[in-house]
């Protein structure tokens, strides 16, 4: 029998913790896959967040450091000061990076931090159990916009993405969902682009999956895929919003 | 050991003794009355292969920090006391995930952003930790540039040793003077390729090692609480180590003194000239002064001629925060009374010194 | 013609049904047995109509299938 797929050396065997259906693992397994095929799990140091991400350090087959609520970005320029050499990645949810780590974030990318963000956007607070979080949708249920998101009170979801683009320091920023096998292929070409580019020390880049939480929804996990594809793409949707060195061609 | 004295702003002295301590990795933000060691730093750091980053903030300084520690770099920071306000959720965390970091604090008057002239009002900051759960930080306080400079040249290890955060706290007035310093030789720093080895706990990428059965993980979440209990457990026993071993004080004509003062950093220096002063008019006054505060040097009371002794006189840049410390120390066994500027202002040594007078006449 | 073989891990299966979602060829079904965990894992159900199209790989956020070419001489 020949291997056309095998679960990657780059995961732990450590059962996760992330509820049924979550994409979460999809994202971890990706990452992990990439770093196995470009032969640097041995020499990456990864940061986990807060949120329910905050035990990817269990999952993470490679060195990690977990760092407060927000402040990965800060803790991966550190690392970097120190390891000019090796891959640095930081794993942030949207509560993380679009609210409390915003500060953090937004100067990693003006300093040019030559790391790779991998942003998981669901859209919710899932391991507080189900808050609005910055890139809820306006309508969109959740323990503290029991009636929907409203503008008037919210404002619209954040960019971050869009946001983050617009500094220069930012080489690559792309957004790609985990919703289908070609989606989630698509996504594993924009993590090794990232890496690629972090390696060629091109500067900041940012990768934002559009991610589910089919727990705090309400929804089964097939349901909260198709959510995302009707309704979370439309708000945020798919491709490059970011490249560099294509624009510095164009 | 060079053998000349420079003179030297506190400011920039201290900065150097950290590079020359070993540090090569500063994050700071700007904040009177320190902001003179991110100048510095940000000037000489890359002259020696360093890194400095001025930070978009103190949280971000802070974790940076964080980061490069649990990287395995020698990492030095400094800021003033709103400033080591913000650092506090990432002390909690160095502690908790045994991340060495060299800090200082340079300090001013408060409580919110305050003023910024001279303060010691971060005594309960420092000492007590400002950030959430049980962890303790030693904390050492300078009376002159050079005791400054000799405590930070020192601490790159001891932050290393005790792999924990080590606090300088020096307020504005010593941050702010010029003295003679004589500086210390350049100490060897490791190589990145040294750190995995020197440095057995650090992230350094697992190929340095041979694998991932040798993954490192920096981290403080123990979901478990027996998990937590047992490595907050392990924690303390270290330090009930550091209480022992960074005890550090000096006394001053106890014996014979009908008071005596307890003063750290530029206040032990007033109340040295206080002590003169009683001297001329015949009251003989003695001197505790705290090097470390914590742990705070305890047993520095033993030593007081209680035969002779009958009041002891926090004397403080605060509101009397010493104070409690000192009356632990003490346990009953003499009176003590507060003398204090707060706000910036700082005590003259005859304020000082007509303070122990009417505090002795008071227990008549 | 192709043939391969999905090894599923029920030990690590959470039910989440994401897998059977996206097979073209409705190869995996739920097991009647009930795991570790209390989920009814995936498993072959047509095993033979496998394409190796990997979608259900793809999808598993638990790292509990695995697939083969099946090679001459395999049983």
């Amino acid at each position: 029998m020949k291997p056309i797929f095998e679960y990657t050396k780059g995961m732990t065997e450590m059962p996760t913790h992330y509820c049924p259906g979550c994409t979460h693992g999809i994202a971890h397994r990706i990452i992990m896959e990439v770093l196995e095929e470009m032969g640097d799990l041995g020499n990456t140091i990864g940061v986990a967040p807060i949120g329910c991400s905050v035990m990817a350090h269990q999952y993470m087959n490679v060195d990690m450091c977990e760092a407060a609520h927000g402040r990965a970005p800060a803790v991966a320029s550190g690392i970097r000061r120190v390891h000019p050499d090796k891959v640095v990645f930081t794993y942030q949810g949207d509560g993380d990076l679009a609210s409390i780590g915003t500060g953090e974030i937004i100067h990693a990318a003006v300093r040019g931090e030559k790391f790779t963000t991998f942003f998981i956007n669901n859209g919710i607070y899932g391991m507080t159990g189900g808050q609005m979080a910055p890139t809820t949708l306006i309508g969109q249920r959740s323990t503290t916009s029991q009636d929907g998101r409203s503008k008037e009170l919210n404002g619209m979801p954040v960019k971050m993405s869009e946001m983050i683009a617009t500094i220069d320091g930012a080489v690559y920023v792309e957004r790609v969902a985990l919703d289908s096998p070609a989606h989630i292929r698509q996504a594993k070409k924009a993590v090794r682009k990232a890496f690629e580019l972090q390696k060629q020390g091109k500067g900041f880049t940012l990768i934002e999956f559009l991610s589910t939480c089919p727990t705090n929804w309400g929804m089964t996990p097939v349901k909260a895929l198709e959510w995302v594809r009707n309704n979370v793409m439309a708000y945020y949707p798919l491709g490059v919003i970011k490249d560099a060195k294509e624009e510095e061609q164009a | 050991m060079t053998t000349d004295k420079v003179l030297m702003k506190g400011n920039e002295a201290f900065a150097e003794a950290a590079i020359r301590g070993g540090a090569r990795l500063y994050f700071g933000y700007p904040i009177t009355p320190q902001s003179e060691v991110p100048e510095y730093m940000s000037r000489e750091l890359p002259k020696h292969g360093g890194c400095f980053v001025q930070a978009e903030s103190e949280l971000g300084a802070i974790n940076m920090a964080y980061g490069a520690g649990a990287a395995g770099g020698t990492v030095f920071i400094s800021s003033s006391s709103p400033g080591i306000a913000l650092m506090q959720e990432g002390m909690s965390f160095l502690c908790s995930a045994e991340v060495p970091l060299l800090a200082m604090n340079v300090s001013r008057g408060g409580p919110g952003i305050g003023g910024i002239q001279p303060g010691q009002a971060d005594y309960y900051q420092v000492t007590r930790g400002g950030g959430n759960g049980d962890y303790r930080i030693p904390v050492f306080a300078p009376s002159s540039i050079q005791e400054a400079v000799d405590l930070l040249y020192e601490g790159t290890e001891l932050a290393q040793y005790w792999r924990n955060p080590i606090m300088i706290l020096a307020d504005g007035m010593i941050g702010q003077m010029m003295e003679p310093v004589r500086l210390p030789d350049f100490k060897p720093v490791p190589k990145p390729n040294e750190i995995a080895g020197l440095r057995d706990w650090a992230c350094t990428g697992y190929a340095d090692r041979g694998g991932d059965q040798n993954r490192r993980v920096v981290k403080s979440l123990r979901m478990q609480p027996e998990k937590l209990e047992e490595h907050v457990e392990k924690l303390f026993a270290k330090y009930a180590l550091a209480e022992k071993e960074l005890c550090r004080y000096e006394t001053e004509n106890l014996q014979g003194a009908e008071v005596v003062f307890v003063a750290f950093g530029t206040t032990a220096r007033i109340c040295r000239e206080a002590c003169e002063l009683l001297a001329e008019q015949g009251v003989k006054a003695g001197l505790i002064r705290p090097i470390s505060l914590w742990p705070f040097p305890n047993k520095a009371f033993d030593e007081i001629d209680f035969a002779s002794t009958k009041a002891v006189i926090s004397t403080e840049l605060s509101m009397g925060q010493m104070l409690t410390d000192v009356q632990i120390a003490l346990n009953g066994r003499l009176p003590v009374a507060l003398c204090h500027r707060t706000g910036g202002m700082v005590p003259t040594s005859p304020e000082v010194a007509a303070r122990a007078k009417a505090v002795l006449e008071g227990l008549k | 013609m192709r043939a391969f073989k999905l090894v599923f891990r029920p030990e690590k299966c959470k039910g989440c049904e994401l897998c059977r979602s996206v097979c073209p060829k409705d190869v995996i079904g739920m097991s009647p047995q009930v795991n570790a965990k209390g989920y009814h894992p995936a498993c072959a159900v047509k095993q033979e109509a496998c394409i190796g199209c990997q979608s259900c790989a793809l999808m598993c956020p638990d790292g509990a299938i695995a697939i083969y070419q099946l090679e001459e001489g395999d049983q």
